[in-house]
């Protein structure tokens, strides 16, 4: 199985990467962006009977690990692996 | 006095440390390899500034579950004396021996720079030599400083005097133009509520000697040093 992390910074945390990115988007000429957040995608391959398993334990490292709670969120999703390419 | 130097790899401001530790002060000094277990009967331990672990993930995030780490743990539950400075602060954030987080700089940039520190706690192990409301000349070096806690951690915070040191100006005044990284309430160091964990952004270690262009950082040394001997001899 493969999870898809996406962690981002906390709405009450200050994102400056995000806002220069914002700054950057309004110069190229897309006034439309009202507010861009800068986070990080994580893959993670497990092994796994079962997805509701995999996602109990991917809950855990998120919690322990890949996520700060101080300052970031977290979301992620559970695949079935992909065949290898 | 004992104290402990951590070094984890990409610590790079252990020898600095040392060196005022054992050179200019004359004090005891151990280096702490970060796969040891045990601190080696140090009184004091400190976890210098650099990049633990190429600051992966997140700062210190990977520096935390390294074996001496859990001895710090216990060694700070105990009452010792545990002294994070730049990258040391991060991690003991990211261990929870201190409340909230550091984040990227305001200004993104690497700032590098002088900055004058107000002192706020003087009753501590780490500041007994300051002065009331000393400004102290200490210089930061960083990218990811700006301290961070929600609201309510904060007010706890400021209610239990946990800031010890803030960004001022040259005349002791905390103004937003004095802070180099956008931290709240312009914090530089807090200690934990028991007051035997401090965390720090900028470099004590860099300013111990009159050739590297100021002794402030001295005074911080020196006053463990002392507090150790009033412990002694109490």
């Amino acid at each position: 199985m493969i999870a898809r992390v996406i962690v981002t910074p906390k709405p009450v945390v200050n994102d400056p990467q995000g806002l220069t990115v914002k700054q950057g988007l309004a110069s190229l000429g897309f006034r439309e962006v009202t507010d861009v957040r800068v986070g990080k995608y994580i893959e993670v391959n497990l092994e796994g009977s079962s997805e509701h398993e995999a996602r109990r334990r991917v809950e855990e490292m998120c919690r322990q690990l890949l996520a700060n709670h101080v300052i970031e969120d977290f979301q992620f999703d559970i695949e079935p692996e992909r065949k290898r390419r | 006095m004992k104290f402990g130097v951590v070094v984890f790899p990409g610590t790079w401001s252990d020898r600095d440390c040392g060196w005022v530790i054992d050179q200019v002060l004359g004090q005891e000094l151990v280096y702490l390899w970060h796969k040891d277990s045990d601190l080696k009967g140090c009184d004091c331990v400190i976890l210098p500034g650099g990049f633990a672990y190429g600051d992966y993930l997140r700062t210190g995030a990977i520096a935390r579950f390294a074996p001496i780490m859990e001895k710090v743990g216990e060694f700070a539950d105990r009452g010792g004396l545990v002294w994070g400075i730049c990258n040391g602060f991060q991690v003991l954030c990211e261990a929870g021996l201190l409340p909230g987080a550091l984040i990227r700089n305001a200004s993104l940039e690497f700032r590098c720079e002088w900055t004058h520190l107000l002192v706020e706690r003087t009753d501590l192990a780490f500041t007994g030599q300051c002065t009331e409301r000393d400004v102290l000349r200490v210089p930061i070096a960083h990218g990811e400083g700006s301290y961070f806690a929600d609201p309510a951690t904060l007010s706890g915070m400021e209610q239990r005097g946990q800031v010890v040191f803030r960004y001022c100006d040259a005349g002791g005044r905390v103004v937003p133009g004095a802070n180099p990284n956008g931290s709240l309430h312009n914090i530089a160091g807090i200690v934990n509520s028991r007051g035997n964990v401090l965390g720090m952004m900028p470099h004590p270690e860099r300013c111990a000697e009159a050739e590297l262009g100021g002794t402030d950082g001295l005074k911080l040394f020196r006053s463990v040093a002392e507090n150790a001997f009033k412990v002694l001899v109490s």
